[in-house]
C-alpha cells in the first residue's frame, strides 16, 4: 500500500513538470491572439483621442501657429521664452493660481481633517451628516458657480443681504468685482464644494487606525492632544498625503468655476492658467503659444503627482 | 456641554452647505422683481413660469436629450472598453501587462485642458464638430485612464485559479471575462459607473470647445449660454439649474453610498 502511494508520487513528480509546462504554453498560445482584438478599441480612441493629442499639444507649443494659417513657423523654445519672461498676464495667472490653491488647500485640509475627527462614528447621524457635506461634490461646477455669484452678488446677495441685517454693512462688498479679493472669493466657493470629498477620504484612514493602539495610551494617561499628535497624525499621514495631493491637483485644475463666475476678470485678477490657455487659443487665436502654456501647466500637475507617490511609498508606517 | 457644542458646529456647516441650495430653489419660484425687492424670504407666490418658459422658449427637452444621450452613451462605452482593456492586462504575462497599463495610466496625468487645441483641430478635421459623436469619442478617451487603473486594480485581487478552472472547462477568453471576471467585478463596475456618471453628466470644458451651436449642446452648457443671454435674471438661471441637477440629485438620494465610494476612489488617483 505504501510502496503504491510511493509510486504514484513518483509518477506525480515525474509528470507534474511537463503537464504544467504543457499548460503554460497552452495559455501563452491563447492570450496572444484574441487578447489584442479585447484592448483594441479602447486603444484606438484613448490613442487616437487622447495620447496623440497630448503629444501634438507638445509639438505645437514649438511653433507658431494661430490655429488658422495653413503655414506656420518652427520656433523652437520662444513661446516658453515670452511667457516667462515677457508676459505679465501668464505671470499673473501663475500667481492667482499660487493664491487659489494655497488658499483651498489650507482651508480645505484643515476643515476637512477636523469634520472627519467629528464624524468618525459610524452612527446614522454621522452617516447622514457625511451625505450631506459630500453633496455638493456630484453638483455641476456651472451650477455651484451661478449659486456662488448668486450668493455675492453685491445688490441682492444673501452674503451682504445677511451682513447688513447683521449690523455689519461696512463688511458688505462687491465679493467678484473686488480685485483684490475675488480669487479669495472663488478659493472659498472651491473648498465649500470640496471639503465633503476629502472628509471622506480621512475618515476612511481613521478607520484603517487599530483600536488597540488607542485602548493602549488611554491606559497609559495620554491626553487628546497626545493621543492626537503621536498616534492619529503619524498613523493617518498617507491618508494626508492623498487628501494634500488631490486637492493641489483639482484646485490647480479648477476651470468650470473662473470661466462660469468671473471669466477670468475683473482685469485679470482671477485669470488662472486653465483659462489663461483657454482664452490664448480661442479668443487670441494664439495655438502655439497657449499649447506651451498648456505644457507647463501639465508639467506643474505631473510633478505634484509624482511628489505625491514617492510621499505614499515613504509614509507606509508599520504597526 | 462638549456634545451640544459639537452638535451646534455640524448643524451650522450642513446649514452653511444646505443654504445656498435652498435659496437658488426658492428664488426660481419668484419674478426678477420681486427677488430685487424681497432676496431672502419665501416667494410670495409659488409659480412654476419660469421652469414653464425654459421649456417653452429655450429647447430645454433638447438639451435635456443631449445630455442623457452624450452620457448614456459614453458611460457605456468607458465600461466596455475598459473592462476589456483590465481583462486583458491581467491575463498578459507580467511584463507587458505592465506596458500596456502603463500606457493607459500615463494619461490621468494629462489634466483635460492640455490636449483641448490638438483635440479641437482634430475633431473639427474629421467633420464631428458640433456634433455629439465628437463629443462622445473625446469623453470616452478622456476616461479611459482613470477607468483602467481602477478595474485593473480591483480585478487583480481575483483568484487565478477561477480564470484557469474557466479555461480547463473549455471557456474561450470572451466566455471568461463575460461570464467569470464580469460578474466577479460589480462592486468595482458600480464605483467606475458612478464616477463617469457624474464626471460626464457635469462636464463643461469638452461640450465648451465641441458644441457650439445651438441644437447639440448639453445642459452645462446651455446653461452658460443662459448667463449671457438672461444676465441678472436670476430665477430664470435657477430654473435651469434644478433641471440639470435633478437626475443627479435624485440618484445620490437613493444611491449616496455608492456616489461616495465612487467619487472618493476617483481622487485616490
Amino acid at each position: 500500500m505504501q510502496s503504491n502511494n510511493k509510486a504514484i508520487k513518483a509518477t506525480g513528480a515525474k509528470f507534474a513538470p511537463s503537464f504544467s509546462s504543457k499548460l503554460e504554453k497552452r495559455r501563452k498560445l491563447q492570450w496572444n491572439w484574441s487578447l489584442f482584438f479585447f484592448i483594441l478599441p479602447g486603444f484606438l480612441i484613448y490613442s487616437i483621442f487622447f495620447a496623440g493629442p497630448t503629444i501634438s499639444a507638445l509639438y505645437l507649443s514649438l511653433t507658431d501657429w494661430n490655429g488658422v494659417a495653413n503655414a506656420y513657423n518652427f520656433v523652437g523654445l520662444a513661446n516658453y521664452k515670452e511667457m516667462l519672461t515677457d508676459s505679465p498676464t501668464f505671470i499673473q495667472s501663475l500667481g492667482n493660481n499660487l493664491k487659489f490653491t494655497l488658499t483651498v488647500l489650507i482651508c480645505q485640509t484643515i476643515l476637512s481633517l477636523f469634520f472627519a475627527m467629528l464624524l468618525v462614528k459610524n452612527t446614522k447621524v454621522n452617516v447622514f451628516y457625511r451625505a450631506l457635506y459630500f453633496f455638493p461634490t456630484i453638483v455641476a461646477s456651472v451650477s455651484i458657480a451661478f449659486v456662488w455669484t448668486f450668493m455675492y452678488d453685491p445688490n441682492i446677495g444673501v452674503i451682504n443681504n445677511l451682513l447688513s441685517q447683521l449690523g455689519l454693512e461696512n463688511i458688505a462688498k462687491s465679493w467678484l468685482g473686488d480685485r483684490n479679493i475675488a480669487i479669495y472669493s472663488l478659493a472659498f466657493v472651491q473648498f465649500w464644494a470640496h471639503t465633503g470629498q476629502m472628509l471622506i477620504i480621512f475618515i476612511a484612514g481613521l478607520h484603517a487606525i487599530p483600536k488597540e493602539l488607542y485602548e493602549a495610551v488611554s491606559i497609559e494617561g495620554a491626553s487628546k492632544w497626545q493621543t492626537f499628535r503621536y498616534i492619529t497624525w503619524p498613523l493617518l499621514a498617507p491618508s494626508a498625503t492623498i487628501v494634500i495631493a488631490y486637492t493641489t491637483i483639482q484646485s490647480f485644475k479648477a476651470f468650470d468655476l473662473v470661466i462660469a463666475m468671473t471669466g477670468g476678470g475683473p482685469s485679470h485678477s482671477t485669470e488662472i492658467l486653465s483659462t489663461f490657455l483657454y482664452h490664448e487659443a480661442f479668443i487670441n487665436f494664439r495655438f502655439g503659444y497657449a499649447s506651451a502654456a498648456a505644457v507647463i501647466f501639465m508639467l506643474i500637475i505631473a510633478i505634484v503627482t509624482i511628489i505625491q507617490f514617492k510621499m505614499l511609498k515613504s509614509n507606509e508606517v508599520n504597526y | 456641554m462638549r456634545q451640544i457644542s459639537k452638535n451646534m458646529t455640524l448643524f451650522i456647516y450642513a446649514a452653511i452647505i444646505i443654504l445656498p441650495f435652498s435659496m437658488v430653489l426658492f428664488t426660481t419660484f419668484k419674478t426678477t422683481p420681486e427677488l430685487y425687492k424681497n432676496p431672502l424670504g419665501l416667494p410670495e407666490s409659488w409659480s412654476f413660469v419660469n421652469y414653464k418658459e425654459l421649456f417653452m422658449k429655450e429647447s430645454m427637452t433638447t438639451y435635456f436629450f443631449n445630455s442623457v444621450t452624450v452620457t448614456l452613451v459614453s458611460v457605456a462605452c468607458i465600461l466596455l472598453f475598459a473592462s476589456l482593456i483590465a481583462y486583458s492586462v491581467i491575463r498578459m504575462p507580467k511584463k507587458l501587462g505592465y506596458l500596456f497599463f502603463g500606457f493607459f495610466v500615463i494619461g490621468m496625468m494629462v489634466p483635460t485642458q492640455v490636449n483641448m487645441i490638438p483635440i479641437y483641430l482634430l475633431i473639427n478635421k474629421l467633420g464631428l464638430l458640433n456634433t455629439l459623436p465628437g463629443v462622445i469619442v473625446v469623453t470616452i478617451a478622456s476616461l479611459i485612464p482613470i477607468a483602467v487603473f481602477i478595474l485593473t486594480g480591483f480585478m487583480k485581487t481575483l483568484p487565478g485559479e477561477l480564470i484557469e478552472a474557466a479555461k480547463i472547462d473549455g471557456a474561450n477568453e470572451w466566455q471568461t471575462y463575460l461570464r467569470i471576471v464580469m460578474p466577479l467585478s460589480l462592486p468595482s463596475i458600480a464605483t467606475v459607473t458612478i464616477f463617469a456618471f457624474v464626471i460626464v453628466w457635469n462636464d463643461l470644458l469638452h461640450p465648451l470647445l465641441l458644441l457650439k451651436s445651438d441644437g447639440v449642446k448639453t445642459l452645462p452648457i446651455a446653461l452658460l449660454s443662459f448667463q449671457g443671454q438672461y444676465l441678472t435674471n436670476y430665477p430664470m438661471i435657477f430654473a435651469g439649474v434644478i433641471i440639470a441637477s435633478i437626475p443627479m440629485i435624485c440618484a445620490y438620494v437613493f444611491l449616496q453610498r455608492y456616489f461616495i465610494a465612487g467619487m472618493t476612489a476617483g481622487s485616490i488617483k
